[in-house]
């Protein structure tokens, strides 16, 4: 009698643990099925990406269907226009982040803008580009490289407020009253001491916003729209890596395909490292 | 940290700043502490910014309802349920390009999801200390490949192979099979809904798996131990005590992975094949997005009724991917609150 209860628990007990084992094995296995997507994507953006660089990549504009050229202007069109909607977003970033870790903690304001400002984290890009594309491009009747500058700040701005505010939260309270008890005005407490604590951390926020602009394509689409040629100025259609490697990868030329697998693999290279950088950055500071 | 604060200490030392300064001005006008103009155009400062984001999302509900406005005033919600989209006619209807968003997103979760929570399961309780940090972190650099690089990767190289060695098969084996065979006809070239779907599930992968990973941890130590010490096995505790504990930041994860997948524009464009029809429901059979017709047609579209329907299609991507980050908001704040009372 009791060994037949004994025979049953035993059985269940076993049953229980082929259970765990195949629950733990399927784990491994997505663990794996993570990493594979990710080295598959990598070694063949490596193996066809440097087989399409050369020399004239970096100083030959985008050439015609079957000739030779490279993606300078796009290059180009993408580096400036990421540095400056990085400059344009960056501050107005940091300061909305300022208000609401240091100026409006629990108000009304503060919890509104950081539900809005969560919203407009993860809108779709490609509807940000809607938007400039009807407040800029349909007004002045052009596509110019300052509605991509527009557009790229515009995402810009919410990933630097996220940080700026995360980041600023951290900094110990004992270090804002210690600056003001030596009577630092409120602005200067905030220059001087609480960002100051902060800049790690902030400048981690820059940088993975400066990531994600790099290689957005959506917004561009309808806003700095392409140009074949080198330009700087910026009233302009502007070329840009993204929509370059976009047009030349959805057409059937050779040509075209090796130089967009080149941009892919250049844009890859220049997105993975910063992010990493931005990691080794706040890794340092804790 | 405390190396760079002397620095900024120094400036406002009022010892030394008065001291130095006796010199030359008068300590009542100590620039430095004495500045309400400076702190009020600082607080003003920050506060305008606060609000300009407010605007941001004004202006672009505000913009796009413009934009929209001859689409939305000709067509109404009817525009929801026609699937007729012909600009030569100048005819729009949205259902195709719906359809099509949510059907990738959908097989983009049934994907994710599980995967997901088995990363998420492995780095919190199976893997051994020291690999936690590189793996988590190859996880999220996931996240950070562009979305073009999986869009060309997609169409040039994954979705030949998706068509060889999946879609081939399976007609051979389901072809003749009345359902079954009307879900995977078309032709090989591996393009449609599926590899669409496939190629947003390994994108939401980081952003659901990291989420989980963190809800994972917040679970009280003392919960895990007193299961274990119950005799239960890791998986048990995963799934009756971790699980339950976190429910609802699982689903807000899932929920923030849904938001990217409805979103995603370039990955879409390139694999979805950009084909307006739904006549037939295949999973290799090309079709169209919200996002894609957005990226294909938009630039070349005159202004007038097709650019307003255009539109009108990114106002209802806007909606959808609010209300669904909304939801995602409140679980997680939800599970932020039982947080305080549970432990």
């Amino acid at each position: 009698m009791s060994a037949v209860m004994m025979d049953a628990r035993l059985a269940k007990f076993a049953r229980r643990k082929l259970v765990n084992k195949i629950a733990l094995v399927l784990s491994l296995a997505a663990m794996c099925f993570g990493l594979f997507w990710l080295f598959w994507i990598l070694w063949e953006t490596v193996r066809l990406g440097l087989g399409g660089i050369s020399i004239a990549t970096f100083t030959q504009m985008t050439p015609a269907p079957n000739e030779e050229g490279g993606i300078a202007n796009a290059i180009y069109g993408s580096f400036f226009m990421v540095v400056l909607a990085t400059f344009v977003g960056t501050p107005i970033g940091i300061m909305a982040g300022i208000y609401l870790a240091e100026y409006n903690v629990k108000g009304w304001l503060a919890s509104i803008t950081r539900f809005v400002n969560d919203i407009l984290l993860s809108a779709p890009s490609i509807v940000i580009g809607l938007f400039v594309y009807a407040v800029v491009v349909s007004r002045f009747k052009s596509f110019s490289g300052w509605a991509g500058v527009m557009a790229l700040a515009l995402i810009v701005i919410p990933v630097v407020i996220r940080t700026t505010e995360n980041m600023l939260q951290l900094v110990p309270a004992g270090l804002r009253e210690a600056a003001y008890a030596l009577g630092a005005p409120k602005w200067k407490v905030i220059t001087a001491i609480t960002l100051k604590a902060a800049r790690a951390g902030v400048v981690t926020g820059i940088l993975l916003a400066v990531a994600r602009i790099a290689g957005e394509t959506a917004p561009l689409l309808f806003t700095a729209l392409n140009n074949q040629f080198f330009t700087a100025d910026m009233s302009q259609p502007m070329a840009s890596l993204p929509v370059t490697i976009f047009k030349f990868a959805m057409s059937p030329y050779e040509n075209w395909q090796k130089l967009a697998w080149a941009g892919v693999f250049l844009i890859t290279v220049a997105v993975l490292g910063l992010n990493i950088l931005a990691r080794v950055l706040t890794r340092n500071k804790n | 940290m405390s190396s760079t604060l002397p620095v900024g200490g120094a400036a406002f030392d009022p010892v030394s700043t008065s001291a130095n300064r006796k010199m030359t001005n008068p300590p009542s006008g100590n620039p430095v502490r004495r500045s309400p103009l400076a702190d009020k155009v600082f607080g003003w400062l920050a506060q305008g910014a606060a609000w300009l984001t407010l605007l941001l999302l004004i202006g672009i509900l505000l913009s796009l309802v413009a934009g929209a406005w001859p689409a939305i005033s000709k067509y109404g919600l009817g525009f929801l349920t026609s699937t007729t989209w012909d600009p030569v006619k100048n005819e729009y209807g949205g259902l195709v390009m719906i359809y099509g968003t949510v059907a990738t997103s959908l097989i983009a979760l049934l994907i994710a999801v599980p995967v997901s929570f088995g990363i998420a399961l492995f780095l919190t309780e199976l893997s051994p200390a020291w690999l936690k940090r590189p793996l988590g972190t190859a996880i999220e650099l996931l996240a950070a490949v562009p979305s073009i690089v999986y869009g060309m990767w997609g169409l040039l190289v994954f979705g030949p192979i998706l068509a060889t060695y999946v879609q081939q098969p399976l007609q051979n084996a389901f072809g003749q099979t009345p359902y079954l065979g009307a879900l995977v006809s078309g032709p090989p070239v591996g393009i449609g809904i599926l590899s669409a779907g496939i190629i947003l599930a390994i994108m939401i992968i980081p952003f659901i798996a990291s989420v989980m990973r963190d809800v994972f941890d917040v679970t009280p130590v003392l919960l895990k131990e007193s299961a274990y010490a119950l005799g239960s096995t890791t998986w048990e505790v995963v799934y009756k005590v971790v699980l339950p504990y976190t429910k609802a930041g699982v689903v807000g994860g899932i929920m923030l992975g849904l938001g990217r997948a409805l979103g995603e524009t370039m990955a879409i464009t390139f694999v979805i094949g950009n084909f307006n029809q739904l006549d037939s429901l295949s999973l290799f059979q090309a079709a169209n997005s919200i996002t894609s017709a957005l990226a294909n047609e938009f630039a070349e579209a005159g202004e007038g009724l097709h650019q307003a329907a255009l539109i009108y299609l990114g106002l209802v991507l806007f909606f959808i991917t609010f209300v669904v980050l909304a939801l995602s908001k409140l679980m997680l704040a939800q599970l932020s609150k039982s947080e305080g009372t549970k432990t």
